[in-house]
């Protein structure tokens, strides 16, 4: 199957007030259409970093990127973004508003279809009474399932997720990542998913790209089938 | 080893509790609402004073609350003071108008590049603390005596207060918020306007607050100074005057337009925005 994203050799690198630090070196991987990808690694490997390179925020210093056979040269539509911040949705917009808005500015959709785009995705993540709420009312965790439904109204050709329910509490992290496993089965989308935590990258991956910290070397890439937690860490901490 | 203890697992009902409680008292109900306290309070205030003033009973230095009112009605019926007051609040809405425009591109300016940003940062170091009631000297010797001079100095009240407010209001937006703005592929001016701008707007309000604020204030003690020109004048100039035919509670009248002005553009105006806005989104509480 052909790579639908291409990281080819990327290293990345940013400076601080008085040093130049190397984030990632040499990376390359292969991302293919209707994989979940994970990205697993302590902090300090420049996972994210990596990620908002794909996102098109961060430009490699060598290597390159490409999405579709593309180079990515900036942030746009095809690639949308979920973070881990509470704060993405536009606090001045309602739950619906803020769906509706990023199909409008992207130009993707007239405003009435993206009305009706925007409340079939908010009812599949449950939160269609919601949806003339302002944002500041919503919990943490409805945020994030928000900010995920208009991540998939966009309907990028890979969703990128950088670490999206690390801020939440345990019992609402478990339940979120079982919603994105069935929105998954409903459209198998593709994402791109950051996450330090393996039980996480388990349970929500089809695949892990594990990397080194200081800087984020590739240290292996596997099948999340047939992968325990003993294997990764031995993979990820023991020095071979 | 204690004893194992049994558990307890109980089914919850919740039919039959009034989780909404009993309704307040009328006093509690009144006492809640910041308007009720703050007009007691007014109230008092307004009781001191007559009380004062009776006992002093010097009418040429303390005027009682009751002469005053009774002045200020005699002036608006009169026409005095509405016609003092339009001509301040033309003068007011001229310099705080120029003053917001001239602010708005030095905030651009400051938002494109380093450079723009220290220029920013060292006229309002230098300009900010300059009192403008210092520059109506220079005022006069180069507008004239006239409206030129007063708007200088409104300008000069205005614009580094505001653009202080409103550049810090830019730096403060979070950079998630940015980058979600950029992940839509929004062209630069759309960007601007549709993200920047409402995301910055707690202290693009501050800032129209502040300076507001310091225009007002400004332009009455500018009047005060040369408040005429072509034989109309605002209502610095009202309070002047009427103190040279030694009517107090006449000043008195004046003073309480000034104030009265002020906390309806301060209760009214920005609260109706800051409600609609700010407070609606959850970015000020």
């Amino acid at each position: 199957m052909a790579a639908l994203l291409a990281v080819d050799g990327v290293t990345l690198q940013y400076p601080t007030r008085d040093r130049l630090v190397t984030a990632t070196w040499r990376v390359s991987f292969e991302v293919v259409e209707s994989d979940r990808f994970v990205i697993l690694g302590p902090s300090g490997c420049g996972k994210s970093t990596l990620l908002k390179a794909v996102g098109g925020y961060v430009s490699p210093v060598e290597g390159s990127i490409s999405l579709n056979g593309a180079r990515v040269t900036g942030p746009g539509p095809d690639r949308i973004f979920v973070f881990q911040e509470f704060d993405q949705l536009l606090p001045w917009k309602t739950v619906k508003e803020n769906i509706v808005f990023a199909l409008t500015a992207s130009g993707k959709l007239s405003r009435r279809e993206a009305g009706e785009r925007a409340m079939h995705f908010i009812a599949k993540v449950k939160l269609a009474e919601f949806a003339n709420s302002y944002p500041h009312t919503l919990s943490g965790g409805m945020k994030q399932r928000v900010a995920i439904a208009r991540a998939m109204a966009m309907e990028p050709r890979i969703l990128l997720m950088d670490e999206p329910f690390a801020a939440l509490d345990a019992l609402t992290r478990g339940r979120m990542q079982d919603e994105l496993l069935q929105l998954w089965e409903d459209t198998k989308f593709t994402v791109l998913f950051v996450t330090h935590s393996i039980p996480e990258a388990l349970r929500v991956a089809s695949r892990i790209l594990l990397l080194s910290p200081h800087p984020g070397q590739v240290k292996a890439e596997i099948n999340s089938a047939g992968s325990d937690e003993a294997r990764i860490e031995s993979m990820l901490f023991e020095h071979a | 080893m204690p004893d194992a203890r049994p558990e307890i697992v109980n089914t919850v009902a919740a039919a039959g509790l009034n989780v909404t409680g009993k309704a307040l008292s009328a006093p509690a109900k009144f006492y809640n609402k910041a308007a009720a306290r703050k007009a007691v309070l007014l109230v008092l205030l307004a009781l001191l004073w007559e009380g004062y003033a009776r006992s002093l009973n010097n009418p040429l230095l303390f005027p009682t609350f009751s002469d005053t009112v009774k002045a200020l009605f005699t002036s608006i019926a009169s026409g005095e003071i509405p016609r003092a007051a339009a001509y301040s609040i033309g003068m007011l809405l001229k310099g705080y108008a120029i003053g917001l425009v001239l602010a708005g591109l030095l905030t651009a300016f400051a938002s494109a590049g380093r450079i723009g940003a220290d220029l920013l940062e060292t006229l309002t170091a230098m300009f900010n603390p300059l009192p403008s009631v210092a520059l109506l000297p220079l005022a006069l010797i180069w507008f004239g005596l006239g409206d030129g001079s007063v708007i200088f100095v409104l300008i000069h009240a205005v614009l580094w207060a505001v653009a202080l407010n409103m550049h810090a209001g830019f730096r403060a937006v979070s950079p998630t918020l940015k980058m979600v703005g950029q992940n839509y592929g929004l062209a630069k001016p759309a960007y601007v306007i549709r993200i920047l701008l409402p995301a910055a707007f707690p202290g693009i309000l501050t800032g129209l607050k502040v300076g507001w604020a310091f225009a007002w204030r400004t332009l009455i003690a500018a009047e005060l100074v040369f408040g005429v020109s072509s034989g109309s004048g605002g209502l610095g100039w009202y309070i002047f005057e009427q103190k040279n035919q030694l009517l107090i509670p006449n000043v008195f009248a004046g003073l309480l337009t000034v104030i009265l002005f002020g906390l309806l553009v301060e209760n009214l105006i920005f609260k109706a925005i800051e409600n609609a806005t700010v407070r609606r989104w959850g970015m000020q509480t």
